[in-house]
């Protein structure tokens, strides 16, 4: 009897100091918090009439959105007019169509609203247009352009073609130039859109030849069991391009443990590991071609704008437009510290 | 199926009289030989599908497929997800099922790398994922064994959660592993004679796996668990603690994947371990481990790993499209579990 309870005194606290030890080990606080942003309002800063702007998202569950969640909360503070007022993020159609209904009820001024599905939150978007709140429609945009006042977004297809356009210049000289592509989730259309940028950009160079294309789904995990196989597959290239940051965290894991460096590397959307990589130059990851989560300050620049009936300033007209798509910038090691603020980790 | 176990049914009405050193001796010689004998004809026809996805391989891309690189890349793909599938091995085996093996993998592998564990350095992020792996599979355990919730139901539940979790500490952030004998372990100057860490931890687990579930009375149990589980009961093994062992063992394995896949990423993300536990089933499946329960074999599910990996592998090699890679995929495993079947058939006459 002693003899087992001596043994389940031992177990016990070593349960317990574990399980201290280990809640101690779930903070994930950095060092020091800095947050994407970059300085230029697209309206003007004086204060206006207040606004209260209703913002509904996703479920911030990787690093892109929860940047995108960061921009909107963080340029809203910057104005003291305007009111905030942002729902748990969704992946479920029919709790992000509650969670805007809510917020139509409440009567925000005007909403910005970034769609789980595009498609599934038409509805929502063209009820709250006859409740007579305007709708900044963020990225994934609505079927219908009655759903929206203003569509504000990034260009998929711009991306790749950005990036293969980089990729030519880079390799014009070269005879026989072998490229490779990393892609993302190709159930995705944004996957399909921006290869086809990519292989429209290359059809202006006829010396560069696309060898080999497989697609990863966007995870670490993913991005180092593809890229594995694409350098297992193809000796010697010259140039890759890779559709997300993130998975490209695995890609260059995958290329570190292979041991290569002959080529040069594309990244994608903007992260800000890829950003330090680029900045240190100490890996083939060259440049990355952006799909900025700024966007969603820019949202809530527009939304303010159209809740105080002003247009955008530098621009003639005296609304805001309808639709607004942004550029993919291709960020490399000459114009890296302009974009470093907006890498999202 | 298992004589033993029917046998030791039929004595059942006795209860508790003395009918567990009846059934013990019998489960020792009898069955386990011809257990062996169907597993090694089962594991000889998934050899042989891996003998002509090899022939497939080296006939298409002969210059990528048939190197020692291609062999050592097949064999680290294959070793994260083939510790997880030797844990998952016991628990169907056992009869039961475990949903959660990817959100523990996930959870485990975000635990281990937040900013303050990786302070704790290579021990630090050894421990927490272990650690972490075996409490989510207590917890799985307590409450099948001893909240008698189905394993489906209580694993599934366990998925939701530990995702959910794993989401919670990330943010949804990608999670940069920066300790350096950490990160050192997946790259090549830390092979031995050519053979990477992991693929070393791959074939530790593989080797003590077989001896447990083929050489120990736990293992012994595990199978007369699975085969019938009031059966068991009777011969006097404690299923309630056999099965809340088999749902830590899980869990641990779990916890072991997770280091292994810091080592092979390089950093932790709540997506990491997507679909593992369909992966596993499928391997341990085709490897001839009844879905039912009763009988289990960690060789074949080590060779239904290796088949889905080489498979892969063949289809990027070619650089054939994710569409291509789905379809063909699954008339493959349709096609190994009809000429397997086959064969054992054959077997067994």
């Amino acid at each position: 009897m002693p003899e087992t309870s001596r043994r389940g005194l031992l177990f016990g606290t070593a349960a317990v100091s574990a399980g201290a030890l280990l809640t101690a080990c779930t903070s994930n606080e950095p060092k020091k918090s800095e947050t994407a942003q970059s300085n230029q309002p697209a309206a003007d800063d004086k204060p206006g009439k207040p606004v209260t702007i209703g913002f509904a998202g996703p479920q911030a569950d990787h690093g892109w959105l929860n940047a995108i969640n960061e921009n909107a909360k963080s340029r809203a503070a910057k104005y003291s007019e305007v009111t905030l007022e942002i729902t748990e993020g969704s992946n479920d159609t029919a709790a992000q169509i509650g969670q805007v209904k809510t917020l139509i009820n409440k009567k925000v001024d005007v909403l910005v609203i970034l769609p789980a599905d595009g498609k599934a939150l038409t509805q929502v978007g063209l009820e709250a247009m006859k409740a007579g709140i305007p709708v900044v429609n963020l990225d994934r945009i609505f079927a219908s352009p009655q759903a929206y006042r203003c569509w504000v977004g990034g260009d998929n297809y711009g991306m790749g073609l950005n990036a293969g356009t980089y990729i030519g210049e880079q390799l014009k000289d070269k005879a026989n130039a072998k490229v490779v592509e990393l892609a993302g989730i190709d159930n995705l259309e944004l996957t399909k859109q921006r290869s086809q940028g990519f292989a429209d950009a290359l059809k202006n160079y006829p010396n560069i030849k696309l060898v080999a294309r497989q697609a990863a789904d966007f995870t670490v995990e993913s991005g180092q069991a593809k890229m594995a196989q694409l350098l297992q597959a193809q000796k010697k290239f010259d140039a890759l391009w890779n559709h997300d940051d993130d998975q490209g965290v695995g890609a260059l894991r995958a290329i570190q443990q292979a041991g290569r460096d002959e080529f040069l590397m594309v990244g994608g959307a903007g992260a800000k590991s890829a950003m330090d990589a680029i900045k240190a130059d100490n890996s083939v990851l060259k440049a990355t071609v952006l799909y900025p989560p700024t966007m969603a300050a820019s949202a809530i620049d527009l939304a303010r704008a159209l809740g105080q009936g002003k247009g955008i300033g530098g621009l003639a007209e005296l609304e805001i437009p309808t639709s607004l798509t942004l550029y993919s910038a291709v960020v490399t090691k000459e114009n890296i510290d302009q974009y470093l603020p907006t890498g999202f980790s | 199926m298992t004589q033993p176990v029917s046998s030791a049914q039929q004595s059942g009405p006795d209860k508790g009289a003395a009918p567990a050193p009846v059934a013990e001796p019998r489960k020792k010689d009898g069955p386990s030989r011809t257990f062996g004998l169907r597993a090694d004809v089962r594991n000889l026809s998934l050899l042989g599908v891996l003998a002509v996805l090899v022939a497939v391989g080296g006939f298409t891309e002969p210059d990528a497929f048939l190197d020692t690189g291609n062999l050592q890349l097949i064999l680290t793909q294959s070793s994260v997800i083939g510790v997880v599938t030797v844990g998952m091995t016991f628990v169907i085996t056992s009869g039961g099922i475990d949903l959660s093996v990817g959100a523990m993998v996930a959870l485990a592998s975000v635990w281990a790398t937040t900013l303050a564990t990786q302070e704790y350095g290579f021990a630090g992020i050894l421990f927490t994922a272990v650690i972490v792996g075996l409490g989510a599979g207590l917890v799985n355990g307590v409450l099948i064994a001893y909240g008698r919730m189905v394993p489906f139901i209580a694993t599934l539940a366990m998925l939701a959660s530990a995702r959910g979790l794993a989401l919670q500490i990330t943010d949804g952030k990608t999670q940069i592993v920066t300790v350096k004998s950490v990160l050192d372990l997946g790259l090549p100057d830390s092979y031995v004679l050519g053979i990477p860490p992991l693929v070393m931890m791959f074939a530790a687990v593989t080797v003590i796996g077989w001896l447990v579930l083929n050489r120990t009375t736990f293992g012994r149990r595990t199978v007369a668990v699975g085969g019938n589980a009031e059966a068991a009961r009777l011969a006097g093994i404690d299923v309630r603690r056999q099965r809340l062992c088999l749902y830590l063992l899980s869990g641990l394995c779990c916890g072991i994947a997770a280091f292994m896949l810091i080592i092979l990423s390089g950093s932790g993300q709540n997506t990491n371990g997507n679909l593992y536990e369909l992966d596993a089933i499928a391997a341990a499946i085709i490897g001839g481990t009844l879905l039912s329960g009763g009988r289990g074999t960690i060789v074949g599910s080590v060779l239904g790993v290796l088949v889905f990996t080489t498979i892969t592998n063949i289809f990027a090699l070619n650089n054939l499209q994710s569409d291509v890679q789905q379809i063909a995929k699954g008339a493959i495993i349709v096609a190994a579990v009809l000429v397997q079947r086959r064969t054992s058939a054959h077997g067994e006459t």
